[in-house]
């Protein structure tokens, strides 16, 4: 038979199973069960009411349970158990053996990497997006460009993007956008600035920024607080644990822009891109950033537009520049919303897959844990340490979950 | 303390002119009330004046100074929003320290001024408050507190009491009033639709209408004396009785027949040779009176009684279709539908306006306003 027609077959029975099910199910209920007639006719209503709501629930929680619950107890069973061995009950044998692979802190390694960059930089670029594209004419024609990558898979994003990266010998043409845009560069003029100066800019930025923040987290300390009330306990050590990241990253940020003046960059030879490893990790997150920025903004952008104008003609009144605005009045209105985004993007980065195994497969130090798992699963069929990989993942997954439903049902308050 | 030049201001949207060529001096601690329908330029002339819209055309002088291209911040104006506009995120301490410490203020002068405007308002309990805390009347006060905390030299208030439930209208009105009386050096300008705000704050009322001045005046002067048809019937609740008129003998003191060709002399001149000519004759609910004689100004059967409690409306069929004439009486007087009622009024509440509106009795209040 076709497969286009037996396509259209299960979209009749399933739709038609669906329909059939609710309809018949309510029909027994009204008319064998409980009918409403005879002596009990208001009782029998009552009670028909009651089983209702879990007739229509039922179809939901049996396939949830089947296909969700009972997988989570299931592989938390497995990841206790040897395949080798029978099956037989190992104890906490695959979590040990699993630390003690260099392959799994690797992927634990790049998993926080990505968990710090692509939700940060995702809500960021959404957030500048929404704002800038907010009152221009052309405005809603960039939102759509910038939405589009929502509506590719990632395989189909990762496919786009191992086009950008692709490598051909020296000689031939290059078809990967990176490598031709790379060899244009040739140690000149123009090498300088879009290779040493503008990077070297940004990260002054970026240094500038984190002095300001250990200016700003560590004032209270030096000057003495706020006008009024009394710091909570916890504001000490966050004050300083902030103060101490951001010294951090100001000093590598400095320390790199050293290395980037004395760096010997191979003009003129086609680079692998994914291949080099620690930045190709950054390669394989833009293929995400640049699908999850499309959301970020769409909802940012309606959270902007619900800021009362009042508020913020009244900062203006009050002698407020465009910065105070944006980040004194606007973004502490839309903290919530930003929270949700961040959070929602955090869950999607925490089970990044597809775009890891359709890019590089884990190779040359990319590996992340959904990969690991995949890998130990599926290709050295142990049931036992992929069980425990899929129980690490849970693990990190649920608290940012819960804090994610919490947020937004605040949010809809 | 400062006064404000209003000269020429225009402000147009593209082709559309919201204000045409508006004139006005406003001096210095004077309380002065902008009141007009929706959509007469109202709020438009209070938001070009805080600078939140550009004008388009004219000048704008706030203590001397041109502010046509003044970022508002720098305006030396304070303004409080119908919704309040509180930043929701900010305490009500935050909410009043804002604008100081974005100008750099020290934390003392900052603690001493929220303090100072606290203490006015009766915010204290509530510093350390969220916005969402707290009531409506408490969140106005807050927005008030704000503007008083950026010390202005001109306080510009939008519609601040529209939100409000009617009890608390008044007490809030009436804390308004006590404000200005205790900074008389700060200028006032007030936006409101509510003509009863208009009367009971205003040292000087602006009448608009369609983005032009109709009249400018104390309280008083515009209900005695309405320079117009507009103002006449826009000042005063129920609004004025008009009725369609002709000059039967112009002179020192005019004659009037209007409806039935009943007939009456309004002590205000008109031209020599204005006889014939068709006029409006107004006169309003408050001051007619039961006729004592049999000869009285207007003669109806009773169609309809609103009793209100202290006063009633009575409305009286004196053969107009459609358009009774309205006499508002002591609600103790008894009447019943039906009836047949006779009023009389003041010659001296009289009012005649020309074929264009305008007052016959304009040329003397001008004289009399120089």
């Amino acid at each position: 038979m076709n497969p286009a027609i037996q396509g259209l077959i299960t979209i009749v029975v399933g739709v038609g199973g669906c329909l059939g099910y609710f309809y018949l199910s309510n029909q027994f209920l009204d008319r064998v069960l409980y009918p409403a007639k005879g002596p009990n006719a208001g009782r029998n209503i009552n009670r028909a009411n009651q089983i209702r709501p879990w007739l229509f629930l039922f179809p939901a929680i049996f396939a949830l349970g089947l296909y969700l619950a009972y997988p989570v107890f299931e592989t938390l069973r497995l990841s206790f158990t040897d395949r080798s061995a029978g099956g037989a009950f190992v104890g906490f044998d695959n979590y040990s053996q699993m630390a003690a692979e260099p392959k799994f802190w690797e992927a634990m390694k790049n998993n926080m990497l990505w968990l710090i960059v692509v939700p940060a930089a995702s809500t960021a670029a959404g957030l500048l997006v929404a704002q800038l594209t907010d009152r221009i004419s052309w405005g809603n024609i960039a939102k759509s460009l910038i939405f589009m990558p929502m509506a590719i898979s990632f395989v189909g994003a990762s496919v786009i993007f191992k086009l950008v990266y692709d490598t051909r010998a020296v000689d031939q043409d290059q078809i990967g956008v990176l490598n031709a845009v790379w060899l244009s560069f040739d140690g000149g003029a123009w090498a300088v600035i879009f290779l040493r100066l503008l990077p070297a800019a940004i990260l002054l930025a970026f240094a500038a920024f984190m002095l300001y923040g250990i200016y700003l987290s560590l004032r209270p300390l030096i000057w003495g607080e706020n006008e009024r009330g009394k710091p909570a306990w916890w504001a000490l050590p966050l004050r300083i644990v902030v103060a101490v990241g951001a010294a951090w990253l100001l000093w590598l940020s400095l320390n790199s822009i050293y290395s980037l003046f004395t760096v010997a960059l191979p003009y003129g030879q086609p680079q692998t891109w994914l291949t080099i490893p620690f930045w190709n990790n950054f390669f394989l997150m833009v293929v995400l950033i640049w699908i999850q920025t499309g959301f970020a903004m769409v909802i940012l952008s309606a959270a902007l537009r619900g800021i009362p104008e009042e508020t913020i003609e009244a900062a203006i009144i009050d002698g407020a520049n465009p910065f105070d605005i944006f980040f004194k009045i606007k973004i502490p209105q839309i903290m919530g919303t930003i929270v949700v985004v961040w959070t929602t993007i955090t869950l999607v980065v925490l089970k990044i897959f597809d775009i890891v195994f359709a890019m590089t497969n884990g190779q040359w130090e990319t590996q992340v844990l959904a990969n690991y798992m995949y890998d130990k699963l599926f290709r050295a069929n142990d049931w036992g340490v992929g069980s425990a990989a899929a129980i690490v993942i849970m693990l990190l997954v649920t608290p940012i979950l819960i804090w994610n439903v919490y947020n937004a049902r605040k949010e809809m308050r | 303390m400062a006064n404000l030049q209003l000269r020429d201001v225009r402000k147009a949207y593209g082709n559309l002119e919201i204000l045409h060529g508006i004139n006005l001096d406003i001096k210095s601690g004077e309380f002065i009330v902008f009141v007009g329908p929706s959509g007469c330029g109202k709020s438009t002339l209070l938001r070009t004046i805080a600078g939140l819209e550009q004008i388009t055309g004219g000048t704008l002088e706030i203590d001397n100074t041109v502010v046509n291209d003044m970022p508002p911040s720098e305006r030396g104006i304070a303004m409080v929003f119908q919704s309040y506009a509180l930043y929701p995120h900010m305490t009500v301490y935050d909410n009043m320290a804002f604008g100081m410490r974005l100008a750099g203020k020290t934390k003392q002068e900052i603690e001493e001024r929220v303090k100072y405007a606290a203490g006015i308002l009766q915010l204290e309990p509530y510093l350390d408050r969220l916005p969402k805390a707290l009531s409506g009347g408490q969140r106005q006060r807050v927005a008030i507190g704000r503007a008083i905390c950026r010390d202005p030299k001109v306080f510009l208030f939008d519609e601040p009491l529209s939100n409000l439930d009617a009890a608390l209208r008044v007490a809030t009105r009436i804390e308004i009033a006590k404000l200005s009386e205790n900074m008389p050096n700060t200028t006032m300008i007030y936006v409101t639709h509510d003509q009863v705000e208009a009367m009971t704050l205003a040292d000087r009322i602006v009448v608009l209408k369609d983005g032009y001045v109709e009249q400018v005046g104390p309280p008083m002067e515009l209900y005695l004396h309405p320079g117009n048809l507009f103002v006449a019937q826009f000042i005063g609740s129920p609004a004025m009785n008009i009725l369609p008129a002709k000059i039967a003998k112009a002179g020192k003191t005019t004659q009037v027949e209007y409806v039935g060709g009943r007939k009456a002399s309004v002590p205000v001149e008109t031209p020599a040779g204005a006889a014939g000519q068709d006029i409006s004759f107004g006169v309003r609910p408050e001051d007619l009176l039961v006729a004592k004689g049999t000869d009285a100004l207007f003669v109806g059967k009773v169609d309809y009684v609103e009793q209100l409690g202290e006063v009633q409306l009575v409305y009286l069929d004196i053969g107009r279709e459609d358009e009774p004439l309205v006499v508002k009486l002591a609600g103790n007087v008894e009447v019943k539908r039906g009836e047949e009622m006779r009023f009389d009024a003041d010659p001296g509440d009289l009012h005649i306006f020309d074929g264009d509106g305008r007052s016959f009795a304009r040329e003397r209040l001008a004289v009399a306003a120089e």
